[in-house]
This record gives structure tokens, sequence and C-alpha cells, in this order.
């Protein structure tokens, strides 16, 4: 991170380092949960994966609370409309995981109702692969936007990152 | 059951069934599409059959030339525990059917549901508005000319 300790009890970083630091470590998820990836992300916030060591731990059900959204399921069209309301309330900066294949692509559901990839109307940074994916990759998709805000990226800016099944 | 059952409705409605079916157990009345709403209130009120229960309600896109789709009533007497199947035929010149939700109120979000998948129009319906697709949706997928993948454009996706 760049701090220079010093022995007099004070150190010196940059203010968007350490702003970063702190954001990293809590980032607040709104658990747009679908369908059946929700549980998974239900196991990763419980007590088994425990996403309370990643910072994470307070899922917001209010959109204007929260600074990463998980979209874990299957969206609708119909259902598309509201999963970008809740992504237009959410305060800047915002970091959005498609959760799963559905999610991502569309998965099994290739049909008229079904969006095929969230990614058509909201940006996405990062993409867990998987039916449902098992809570640990979905743990390493938090981990990877951790790195982007280290890294002092902007949500939608770099590349992709993807996670695949058996990362 | 069966009988009495096959016996009632041949006595009281001879002229409005189309015929009777049964195959594995399973008793099939297939009528004429204006008596239904009798039909089905005779089946409810009388107190031997009383079938009060209305198991499920839906419709079917069979692809053929005459009396395309089918809606299918599947009836339940708790009391006599025996099961009836209605059907009726309606042909795509005329889309129209009675409601049922005047013999069992259950009926109404069954009745949107065939009026959305299919574009049956329920008269008489006290609320016939779509159940899963948008409002302003035109088409009704579960037909079977329409496009596995849906007709681009037909649904809007929210700005990016």
């Amino acid at each position: 991170m760049g701090m220079n300790s010093a022995t007099e009890g004070f150190l010196t970083t940059r203010l968007d380092d350490i702003a970063g630091w702190a954001r990293k470590n809590s980032l607040w998820p709104m658990p747009m949960g679908i369908s059946c990836c929700a549980i998974e992300m239900m196991s990763f916030a419980g007590p088994r994966y425990d996403v309370a060591r990643f910072g994470s731990e307070a899922f917001r059900f209010s959109p204007r609370q929260s600074d990463l959204m998980i979209v874990a399921g299957t969206v609708t069209y119909k259902m598309s409309h509201v999963v970008r309301k809740i992504y237009d309330q959410m305060p800047d900066p915002k970091w959005v995981i498609a959760m799963g294949a559905c999610t991502s692509t569309g998965g099994m559901y290739r049909s008229y109702s079904v969006v095929q990839g969230i990614d058509l109307f909201v940006p996405v940074d990062v993409y867990v692969a998987g039916c449902p994916p098992r809570p640990d990759n979905l743990l390493k998709g938090l981990m990877e936007i951790q790195k982007k805000i280290e890294r002092g990226e902007k949500p939608g800016q770099r590349e992709k990152i993807y996670i695949e099944e058996h990362a | 059951m069966k009988d009495t059952v096959v016996e009632k409705l041949t006595a009281r409605f001879s002229e409005s069934i189309e015929f009777i079916n049964e195959y594995r157990g399973e008793l099939t009345v297939v009528l004429k599409k204006k008596a239904i709403v009798d039909v089905c209130r005779f089946l409810h009120d009388d107190d031997e059959l009383h079938f009060d229960s209305l198991r499920d309600l839906l419709g079917a896109d069979y692809y053929r030339p005459d009396d395309r789709y089918e809606v299918v009533y599947n009836l339940f007497s708790l009391k006599n525990k025996f099961r009836l199947r209605l059907k009726v035929r309606i042909d795509e010149s005329d889309l129209h059917v009675l409601s049922v939700t005047s013999v069992w109120s259950g009926a109404n979000w069954q009745e949107r549901e065939a009026y959305d998948m299919f574009g049956i129009v329920f008269d008489d319906h006290p609320d016939l508005r779509r159940m899963y697709m948008p409002e302003e949706f035109e088409h009704h997928p579960l037909r079977k000319d329409f496009p596995l993948m849906g007709i681009p454009g037909s649904l809007a996706l929210p700005r990016k």
C-alpha cells in the first residue's frame, strides 16, 4: 500500500491509498438474489465460508448503503428493469459481480424471457462461473474486486475478470 | 363414482358434450365451449358430485387447422376423492371462452396465465391482464408459432 511507517507514532500515505484500503475491506454487498445462486450466496455469507473475514458480512438490503451488487440468479427481461434501477440507486464507486451461468450468459435458459447475460444492461466487473458457483469461487470473485480497488481501478475500467469453475 | 358423473352429465347436458373418454382411469369430458360455465356450475353445486376444487386450468396449442387451442380444467371432489377433466376446444377464428371465475374464484390467475401465454380471451373475467409477461408485450409466447428466442425488440431492456 506504500505506507511509510514511522517510529514517532504516525505514518504518511496517499489519500487515495488509504481510502482504497478502507473501501476494499468494507465492501457492503447488495444481495441481488434472484434464484438458486442466492442459496450459495447465503452460504458465502454464513459462518462456514465466512465473508466477514473480508469485511463484507454487512449485506445491505438497501442499495443506497451498498457498493457491491452480487447478481445471483436468472435475470428475466421483466426483472432486468428492477436490477438496473437498484444499480442506479447505489452510490459510486459501485461494483458488480455476475454470479453463475444464468447471470453471466443466460445459462441453460436459452429462451425468450431470459436476458442472455446481464452485461447487456449493467456493467459487470467480475464473472463467476458455475451452476451454481461454489461459495469459494464467489469469495475469489470478491477478492478480485478487492484487488481492483487496491490497484486504484474505477468500476468498469480495465479488463473483466472471469473466475473459472475450478479456480 | 365414475358412472354417477357420466350419468348425471349425459342426463343434463347431452347436447353440450362432444364426447367422453376414459384412459387409464382418467375421465375426460370434451364440451362445447358455450356450455362450460353451466356444466362447471352444476358439477360444483350438485350435492352428490361436489366438485369443490379446481385443481388446475391450462391452455394448450395443438397447432392444427381446426380447433387449434384447448382449455383444460382439472377438477377434484374432496368429498368423493374423485378427479374429472373437462376440455373445451377453441378455434383460431374465435378465441373467446367464458370465464369460470364465478364458479371457482381460484381460476382468476390461471385464466390470466392462459390468456398471457396463448391469447385465449376469457369473457366475464374480473381482471384479465397478463400474468407473466410485461403489459406492453404484444405476443403470446407459448403458441407453437412463437420463436423460442423471442421476437427481437419485443421486450425492452433498460438503457445501459
